[in-house]
């Protein structure tokens, strides 16, 4: 399954648990740093590998956990995610460096773990409470 | 990537028909629009209307595209979805494109 195809499956059970659309996106763009980062960083180099998702969808929380094989982060430490600076000409405007930065602005907590050869990333959010008994 | 263009006298309108400009898209994006924009109005109004999601490598390919334009040339954005806006307003982006609600509302 590609990256799009992932996020794509993990919006349609958000939705069908009554997550508002609003909470779905934040959860999506965030998913789709983490994966692209595992994609183009631990996984550099190969043009496949295997990412394990898992998402837990508690009251006023979801927790998702991301685990793959590749490569560690540099030092085992999460990047910082600062936003990148805005200069004042065209030119000198930033064309990356926003991932971190979005990840760490949209979720609660973000936790990171280099264990058994693998990396397991755990992003929790804070999503609106969901009564699913009320329909 | 396919782009849809309409010219109207001093503002050409680039069309994403594509729903996604993100990291498998970005670079199919940005070549589609160089050509796009190689030639005609220096005034060019990308309309986002049908992209729902765009992530950190998109919003990249989309200041490149405007970068990409050179020096006197203009690049708006128009019909943010709510998803793509949310990326916009957080990275601080909205405040280096003007955004039009809507494509035809540009003037």
């Amino acid at each position: 399954m590609s990256v799009r195809g992932l996020l794509s499956a993990l919006r349609a059970r958000l939705r069908a648990h009554g997550l508002p659309e609003s909470a779905c996106g934040t959860v999506e763009i965030v998913l789709a740093e983490a994966l692209n980062n595992i994609a183009e960083h631990a996984y550099a180099g190969t043009d496949r590998g295997e990412i394990g998702l898992h998402a837990r969808l508690g009251p006023a929380e979801l927790v998702c956990t991301l685990s793959d094989r590749g490569a560690a982060f540099p030092a085992q430490v999460l990047p910082e995610g600062r936003l990148p600076e805005i200069g004042p000409g065209q030119d000198t405007l930033p064309e990356g460096g926003f991932g971190w930065f979005l990840i760490r602005s949209l979720t609660r907590d973000i936790h990171y773990a280099r264990e058994a050869g693998g990396n397991r990333l755990t992003l929790r959010f804070d999503v609106p409470d969901i009564d699913e008994t009320a329909t | 990537m396919e782009l849809l263009e309409t010219c109207h006298d001093t503002v050409k309108i680039v069309t994403v028909p594509e729903s996604r400009i993100d990291a498998a898209a970005a670079i199919r994006f940005k070549d589609a629009m160089r050509a796009a924009t190689a030639e005609g109005p220096d005034h060019v109004v990308l309309d986002l209307s049908n992209v729902a999601f765009v992530d950190s490598s998109g919003l990249g390919a989309i200041v490149a595209a405007m970068k990409q334009m050179g020096e006197g040339r203009r690049l708006d954005l128009a019909g943010l979805t709510p998803d793509v806006a949310k990326v916009f307003r957080l990275t601080r982006m909205d405040s280096v494109f003007v955004i039009h609600d809507r494509a035809d509302a540009t003037g």
